[in-house]
């Protein structure tokens, strides 16, 4: 029932991670369809800053919805490349497509990840 | 705790609602999305599942006399199938709730509470009864309540009816009737709500209330009504610039302070108007003025305060608090109230608001942020 794409992995925090989680690597992070719903219509995303270091665990941004306020945590170690500037003007591709449009950032990987999950570890998370 | 189901429980799971606790009550959040639900309201039509809200019934030869003593509005007033909305203060002013109070015959008066605060209402009032010939009666778990919220809404509640339609065509804001739903389906029905739209509420038997919603949905569905959550009843409420209990309104603030003072009926020489509970207290802040003061707040940022943000000065001490805030959907812009110093509570003037860490600015704006073109 629940999208959990099989090729991605998860953070406990409800993050996915797309890309070769090794040191000097590139990842995509986004928040899981099942975070997205949750929050109900997101409406401003706050990404860390380009040049950010952002640290496994920890808040590096917000996400706000009509409902609530949802801090964003990183799944992963190192420092941000890219942050999706289509999230600006158009917030709701979270919601809508929360594996694809609604990425959020992309971090170069500066030790490998610990934690996370596999889909059926991530799936087992929210059933 | 137990947590208690509305009668239209099984409905909201198969339309795949996201349900929450709201006060003891598992409640649908959303259906759709908020701002689709919350945007249905305000250009078609919108259908709530209310039946969390507590329903009491008052009745008896000394109904209106005993609730002119025991609530801040003078109740006697009230015509018959006409609406009052009233407070029940504690005698230090403070407000134990806000109500809605229909008349439905000259001794018989219909209120609707807070779900948390229900309880404590029911043994209020009973405990301030005396030697008033009325009698109080909890009708909560034998009614539920639907609301159809919108523009669209008296076209859509008017189709349901068997008997009543040229009634609901007819009805007055804040006026109800009794009407016979098809399928010979009783209800009492108030044009009355908590969006800022032009709107019904259809208060039926608990058995009989996955009828009335199955009704609702066939009129107004072809016309776009969708069922709409609390998430987007919240957004339409503050919009509206409607407080809420636990957040606006709470013991230790008076109506006064709400912006609310002319709930408050005094009387005057020519119609005087005995004592009521809370009265002497209420006298001598009306008297004295207030202290803080409930303001509406608008961003021209992208991040809203929420609930119990700290209102800042220019050197960033606190000053005031946030009650409720949320993007509006309407506006497109973060609103909020809040309490704030009286010397602050001219619109135009520019407050700081510690957002999570940050300070934004918002300004101070009369309420309400959204009105609906009559």
């Amino acid at each position: 029932m629940a999208n959990i794409p099989a090729e991605l992995k998860y953070s406990a925090e409800h993050e996915w991670v797309d890309g070769d989680p090794a040191v000097g690597a590139v990842v995509t992070v986004g928040i899981t369809a099942h975070a997205a719903d949750a929050l109900g219509d997101i409406v401003y995303a706050e990404p860390p800053a380009v040049g950010d270091t952002v640290t496994a665990g920890e808040v590096c941004g917000e996400l706000e919805s009509t409902k609530a306020v949802s801090e964003l945590y990183s799944p992963v170690t190192g420092k941000v490349t890219e942050t999706n500037e289509a999230l600006e003007a158009a917030p709701e591709s979270i919601n809508t497509d929360a594996y694809g449009a609604g990425w959020i950032f992309k971090v170069e990987l500066t030790a490998a990840p610990q934690d996370l999950l596999t889909p059926e570890a991530y799936s087992a998370l929210t059933a | 705790m137990t947590t208690l189901r509305s009668p239209l429980h099984d409905e909201h799971v198969a339309l795949d609602a996201t349900l929450v606790d709201f006060a003891g009550w598992q409640m649908p959040v959303r259906y759709s999305g908020d701002i689709a639900e919350h945007q249905a309201v305000r250009t078609g039509a919108g259908l709530f599942d209310l039946s969390h809200m507590g329903e009491l019934s008052v009745r008896g030869a000394g109904a209106a006399d005993f609730l002119d003593f025991a609530l801040a509005g003078r109740v006697s007033a009230v015509k018959l199938w006409g609406a009052k909305y009233t407070m029940l203060c504690n005698e230090a002013g403070g407000v134990i709730d806000d109500l809605v109070i229909y008349r439905r015959d000259w001794d018989h008066f219909f209120i609707v509470a807070n779900a948390s605060n229900k309880d404590r209402v029911v043994t209020e009032l009973r405990d301030r009864i005396g030697a008033y010939e009325a009698t109080v009666e909890d009708v909560s778990a034998e009614i539920a309540l639907i609301a159809v919220q919108g523009p669209l809404s008296a076209q859509i509640t008017g189709a349901m009816c068997e008997l009543g339609e040229d009634d609901i065509a007819a009805m007055k804001y804040y006026s109800g009737a009794n009407v016979l739903l098809e399928g010979g389906i009783h209800a009492f029905v108030a044009r009355t709500g908590y969006t800022g739209e032009d709107g019904f509420e259809l208060f039926v038997g608990a058995d009989e209330a996955r009828e009335v919603w199955q009704l609702a949905l066939k009129y107004g569905t072809p016309l776009g009504m969708i069922p709409a959550g609390l998430s987007s009843r919240d957004s339409l409420r503050l919009e509206a610039g409607m407080p809420l209990y636990g957040q606006e309104l709470d013991e230790s603030t008076t109506p006064f302070e709400a912006g609310l003072g002319r709930i408050i009926a005094f009387g005057t020489e020519a119609n005087p108007r005995g004592d009521f509970m809370g009265r002497e207290a209420l006298a001598k802040v009306k008297e004295s003025g207030v202290a803080k003061q409930l303001v509406g707040l608008v961003g021209e940022g992208r991040r809203s305060a929420r609930t119990g943000y700290a209102v800042t000065d220019e050197a960033g001490n606190q000053v005031g608090v946030v009650t409720s805030g949320v993007p509006s959907p309407t506006l497109g812009q973060p609103i909020a109230m809040a309490y704030v110093p009286v010397s602050m509570a001219e619109p135009g003037t520019v407050v700081g608001i510690d957002v999570r860490g940050r300070r934004e600015e918002m300004t101070v704006t009369a309420l309400p942020f959204y009105k609906r073109e009559k």
